[in-house]
């Protein structure tokens, strides 16, 4: 699809998440809440002993009854169906030839790691904090969103055998 | 008047079937955008694949755009709209984290769910990355909490921050992307691209 057109039809998305449910899209807090719904299964009396946890639940009740858990379950569905469409359905690890598959899912690992755990720090990542963000204005929305996309131009030299 | 779940024209239950489907409209057009590819995705910070710029500040105008033609008719209630908070220095050090996590793992968590859908493998490993380090904030907490809870500043718009209006703010921000994206379309032709 041209660039342009996808983006004017996702900024369509998000406008209609804010006019439908007063709020934007979002990726990563799902994974909080699925973290928090286990940890809770799991540990219960740990969950209640953690600040973090404790806040987690008592904001959302049911963690998994959460608006952002359904929103990505339809992204999965969505993702899928446009890559029927596109026959693009494929076991793949994708790489640049200069590095092996075992490099490419170590740096996929690390990659990870770091945007789990910077998007809870950052309270959001590249859609919910970022996207959706800059869409309301939120001056948060546009600092993190510089953060994101300064630092990985300033350290693309350093990882360039990775992707070139 | 929107948004229809504050006004009750649709209940609590219905919204959550609302975030499935906007979740689906989400996937669909990020995987069609060619999301789903990290070599695609980490063209941008090379100049030999510009798509993330183009689709991503085309969004965020068109969003900005609509709300404010939204709220200029009356049709929308901006006031109980969600503006993301701002947490001054955790939304730079987690801007920064997550820079880092783009460039090593190529995805970004919206990205990375739409590529495991169509079978990359990287992205599985990358989403079990994330989960892990979800969990270490969670379990590290006490750790950062004070960074975390940092120079808090409420819920301010940029364009309240620079005392400028929110209609020249978004034309600001129109001539930066028109700009950039002419960078882009250069940057695609300097840099020789490969088919991924």
């Amino acid at each position: 699809m041209n660039p342009y057109l996808a983006g004017v039809l996702l900024g369509l998305v998000v406008l209609s998440a804010n006019l439908i449910s007063g709020r934007g899209l979002g990726a990563s807090g799902a994974v909080k809440s699925a973290i928090v719904a286990t940890v809770d299964v799991v540990a219960p009396a740990h969950t209640e002993s953690s600040e973090y946890y404790e806040m987690a639940l008592g904001t959302h009740g049911n963690p998994l009854n959460n608006w952002l858990v359904y929103q990505v379950l339809g992204v999965l569905v969505g993702a899928f169906l446009s890559g029927v469409l596109a026959r693009r359905l494929k076991w793949k690890v994708e790489h640049s030839p200069k590095i092996t598959s075992k490099t490419r899912l170590m740096f996929a690992l690390a990659g990870g790691v770091l945007f789990g755990f910077g998007s809870q720090l950052g309270r959001g990542c590249t859609s919910g904090a970022a996207l959706s963000g800059m869409a309301v204005f939120s001056l948060g929305g546009f600092i993190t969103m510089a953060a994101i996309f300064g630092t990985a131009f300033a350290l693309a030299y350093f990882f360039r055998k990775l992707w070139i | 008047m929107a948004p229809f779940v504050v006004y009750d024209i649709i209940s609590e239950n219905t919204n959550l079937l609302m975030a499935f489907f906007i979740g689906i409209g989400f996937g669909f057009i990020l995987e069609q955008a060619g999301f789903s590819s990290s070599r695609k995705l980490a063209g941008v910070f090379y100049g030999y694949d510009a798509v993330v710029l183009k689709v991503f500040f085309t969004a965020a105008i068109v969003g900005m755009l609509g709300l404010l033609f939204f709220s200029l008719f009356g049709w929308v209630d901006m006031s109980v709209i969600y503006v993301n908070e701002t947490y001054l220095y955790s939304a730079i050090v987690g801007g920064v984290i997550m820079g880092a996590g783009f460039i090593m793992g190529g995805y970004c968590p919206g990205t990375s769910f739409c590529a495991a859908t169509i079978g990359k493998i990287d992205a599985i490993v990358f989403i079990g990355g994330m989960f892990l380090g979800v969990f270490i904030f969670g379990e590290g907490y006490p750790l950062w909490k004070n960074l975390y809870m940092a120079e808090f500043m409420g819920f301010p718009k940029i364009s309240e921050f620079f005392g400028i209006n929110e209609g020249i703010f978004v034309l600001l921000v129109i001539v930066a992307a028109v700009l950039m994206f002419w960078g882009a379309e250069w940057a695609e032709k300097k840099f020789p691209r490969e088919e991924y």
